[in-house]
């Protein structure tokens, strides 16, 4: 897949060959490649669904597909995109290819158990695949309990148990990347001089290990109940169902930062790299990754106010949800900063970066909006909480992830992407996502339920609006796809470090050699510190 | 086909969050608009000129650190009261709402007026007058919503949740299920129709209310035989309901519950939860043998067993989930 011309000297594509060296690779770039496969895979299914569903929405009245075709279609769309998508996509595509390349080291701590990891996610990816050929699972991906205990007639078992071992291949790389950036530093990497995608995914990494088990546990509570009766959620077998609310947004809150933290991780790299600037307010933005890791372990409740939980604990949990906000604002604003008195690069991952900030800021601002205990009494289960949680991990995590893949793309393959199809691509993406997204805004303040098959004929226009900016979307998201394929044979030879940025993967060759440097790199100078690539300089500023 | 960018208000609360989506707009605007601005600035303005540009790193300034959090900080604490205090007078329903009972089930709004008419997906009630829904679901959770009040609440299987709203303007609104309840989830749907006093008055008497919710109630209370243990003043081997509804109940284990409706519906379905000072537990569960209809009866029947005819009905309830 490599033509002669780069693999001349032995890198980790061409040092071992067949199907047996992929598929027994301990290489955490290797291993890094398959969760690429495999995540891709996963977006174009979870994508499949969304474009049936939008669809569907044409239409307010229902007459695409069945009601049970439709309740299926969102819930596989949710399962598919949330566990075998967003949460494995940058920490154990991006994360695994260069977190170990970051801190100069030649692996992950335990380069088995990263190979482990990709098998349990293929194999719940497996479960959940066999639960959509087999008939579908339709009690939404959050399985509120009684529905998905003593209700539903679908696939809730398969999809469950897929998810369930899909987590532990989420704990494993998050103990790996906890314990690497511990142990495994290069001299001189002190822990403020690592570059903040380092920082964001040791945060992200705490909250894997810690956040994770409390699904697992939840998952294993709905299999007694709906296997056994034995009573748990169902008031019918004596148990509570608002319990499971609040066991499963003890974990899918703080996923929420899974899926953010490392896109936030990515979006540093790029700011800094593409203005030439070391990140303004280097520690703010550092701990205000882990404070958002911490804070996000006290807010599960404000998914809950109108669940009959308590007054006084619907009041607690919006008082600390506005906590929430401030670190998230704090990376806003430095990343704005940065770019004051920068040198600032249009290159593609800068784009996309732009437009990550963009879209966050809006997914932020709302997210004040449903925070609000008076107004989420109103917008929750509506589509104005669809539309905010998609311009988190829509607009965000995916805005992240493709500037992420664009930025490193030279670095895993040895080639460039097409820069003028990529900055196209990055726009209308852009574009396509405002269009696809805010509409959804409105509709869910005028009152549109989330998951309706069926609608009433007055918020028609703006689902038109939607769906015709999905179609957008659909293009943008291809176009990567497309010639990201094409410039396997066909990009510029990158060279080592074709953005001239300052992170230690750049010092060695594209694509790396399989231990990464042929000499252990000594750090001496802070992350983004430019006067060490930059030669005959011109200083501005 | 009828158009709208922004829902109808027709509640006491609608303006309110109304007012507060404003200001949340307003906030948010300012913040988005400085934010792009200041990108679009910095892009254009400090744009690469040359390859080998090396600005002068610039590595943070803390006053700025501690204003762009502390200034944010404080516009949240204004965002949470404000909609805290919105939430408080949402969760608290006037000592004078008119009742209305809600069983919901997949896929229907079974709703019941004190009076006795019965309605199935539709709701018709007085404008002007603060009415309080107990709600409580035979199957699944649902979840009442009525954009045009601003309001919603959870529906959910085994207890009763409570919500209250005063419509403001005749007409004719949508009633969503906004919780996810299977297949015909949105068709669960009806309409709520807020009438002039004097038509919701005509409406009344002109459906045909047979006996009151109480009155089926009592008719229950002595087929069930409840009536043979539950004797008035005291002299059965369980405790007297006369008075009962609203007052605190000093239970076995020392603590005290409220009597409002969540409580007498838990006495009925799992008598051994909370024994009453004084008392065995011999009474058997009512479990399968009473539907969430007959129970709201039941319920309705103990609160009129007031020491004063209607007090149970004046009585200020507790909030939705005490339990």
């Amino acid at each position: 897949m490599i033509t002669a011309a780069v693999a001349e000297q032995e890198t980790y594509l061409n040092a071992g060959h067949g199907i047996k060296s992929w598929l027994l690779t301990k290489d955490h770039k290797r291993i890094g490649l398959l969760y690429l496969f495999t995540v891709t895979f996963f977006f174009f299914i979870g994508g499949i669904f969304a474009t049936l569903i939008r669809v569907e929405l044409l239409s307010p009245n229902g007459n695409l597909v069945s009601s049970e075709t439709y309740n299926k279609l969102f819930t596989m769309h949710g399962v598919v995109m949330v566990f075998f998508f967003l949460l494995p996509s940058i920490p154990a595509t991006l994360g695994n290819f260069v977190l170990p390349l970051m801190i100069g080291a030649r692996d992950l701590a335990f380069p088995r158990i990263n190979l482990l990891s990709w098998y349990l996610l293929v194999v719940g990816g497996l479960f959940a695949i066999f639960a959509m050929v087999a008939g579908g699972v339709d009690t939404g991906w959050t399985f509120y309990t009684p529905y998905s205990t003593s209700y539903s007639n679908t696939w809730v078992i398969a999809t469950a148990l897929g998810i369930f071992i899909a987590g532990f291949s989420s704990i494993l790389t998050g103990l790996n990347f906890i314990v690497t950036v511990h142990r495994m530093r290069c001299p001189g990497m002190t822990w403020f001089r690592m570059p903040l995608f380092v920082w964001a995914h040791y945060a992200t990494a705490l909250i894997q290990v810690l956040g994770t088990p409390v699904l697992a546990v939840t998952l294993v509570l709905v299999l007694c109940e709906r296997l056994f009766h034995i009573g748990i959620f169902d008031p019918a077998l004596g148990g509570d169902p608002v319990l499971f609310q609040h066991l499963f947004w003890f974990y899918s809150h703080p996923a929420v930062y899974i899926m953010i933290l490392p896109a936030m991780g990515v979006i540093s790299e790029l700011i800094s790299t593409f203005s030439r600037k070391a990140i303004f307010g280097y520690g703010f933005v550092a701990f205000s990754s882990v404070a958002i890791a911490v804070l996000g372990f006290l807010v599960w409740g404000h998914h809950l106010f109108v669940s009959g939980q308590s007054f006084f604990a619907g009041m607690v949990f919006s008082f600390l949800s506005y906590f929430v906000a401030i670190p998230s604002a704090i990376k806003v604003f430095n990343w704005t900063a940065t770019l004051y008195k920068g040198s600032i690069s249009y290159a593609t991952p800068m784009l996309y970066a732009f437009g990550f900030i963009g879209l966050f800021t809006i997914g932020g601002l709302t997210g004040l909006f449903v925070a609000a205990l008076g107004i989420d009494v109103h917008v929750t289960d509506t589509y104005f909480v669809v539309a905010h949680f998609h311009y988190i991990m829509v607009g965000g995590a995916i805005m992240g992830y493709l500037g992420g893949l664009h930025f490193w793309w030279p670095k895993m393959t040895g080639r460039m992407y097409p820069e003028g199809w990529a900055k196209i691509s990055a726009l209308v993406i852009f574009l396509g996502f405002n269009l696809t997204f805010f509409p959804q805004f409105i509709l869910g303040y005028l009152g549109m339920p989330r998951r309706y098959h069926v609608y009433p004929n007055e918020f028609q226009v703006l689902h038109v609006l939607s769906t015709a900016g999905a179609s957008v979307l659909a293009v943008g998201y291809m176009m990567p796809l497309v010639y990201f394929i094409w410039s396997l044979k066909y990009g510029a030879i990158a060279g080592r470090n074709p953005w001239r940025a300052t992170g230690l993967e750049w010092q060695t060759e594209s694509p790396p050699p399989v231990h990464n440097f042929d000499v252990i790199p000594v750090v001496t100078h802070d992350a983004y510190d430019y006067s060490t690539v930059i030669g005959e300089e011109v200083h501005v500023g | 086909m009828s158009f709208r960018l922004f829902p109808v208000e027709a509640s006491s609360i609608s303006a309110e969050v109304d007012q507060l989506l404003f200001f949340l707009i307003a906030v948010s605007a300012f913040f988005t608009v400085v934010i792009f601005a200041a990108i679009f600035y910095f892009a254009i303005r400090y744009r690469r000129r040359s390859d080998n540009e090396l600005p002068r790193p610039i590595p943070g300034n803390i006053p700025l650190e501690v204003a762009w959090s502390v200034i944010p900080f404080g516009l949240a604490m204004v965002m949470f009261g404000w909609g805290a205090s919105i939430f408080f007078r949402e969760r608290r329903p006037p000592d004078n709402a008119l009742p209305i009972y809600v069983v919901a089930k997949q896929w229907m709004w079974k709703l019941q007026h004190p009076e006795g008419q019965r309605e199935i997906n539709e709701l018709h009630i007085p404008v002007g007058r603060p009415v309080k829904l107990t709600m409580t679901s035979e199957d699944v959770i649902h979840s009442f919503f009525v954009p045009a009040f601003r309001t919603k609440q959870d529906v959910v299987p085994g207890r009763y949740t409570t919500t209250w709203f005063t419509a403001t303007t005749p007409g004719k609104y949508h009633l969503f299920c906004a919780e996810y309840c299977g297949t015909n989830h949105s068709r669960m749907g009806g309409w709520i129709y807020v009438m002039e006093p004097e038509d919701y008055q005509a409406w009344l008497s002109g459906s045909t209310p047979g006996a009151t919710l109480a009155e089926n109630g009592q008719k229950l209370f002595e087929n069930l035989a409840c009536v043979n243990c539950h004797k008035a003043e005291g002299s059965g081997r369980c405790p007297d309901l006369t008075g009962l509804f609203g007052k605190d109940v000093k239970l076995a284990d020392g603590t005290t519950v409220k009597a409002d409706e969540g409580y007498i519906r838990e006495s009925i379905l799992r008598p051994e939860a909370k024994i009453v000072y004084g008392y065995q537990p011999v009474m058997p569960t009512f479990q399968g043998l009473v539907t969430e209809e007959n129970v709201l009866g039941l319920v309705e029947y103990i609160k009129s067993l007031g020491p004063n005819p209607g007090a149970g009905q004046a009585e200020g309830l507790a909030a939705p989930g005490s339990r």
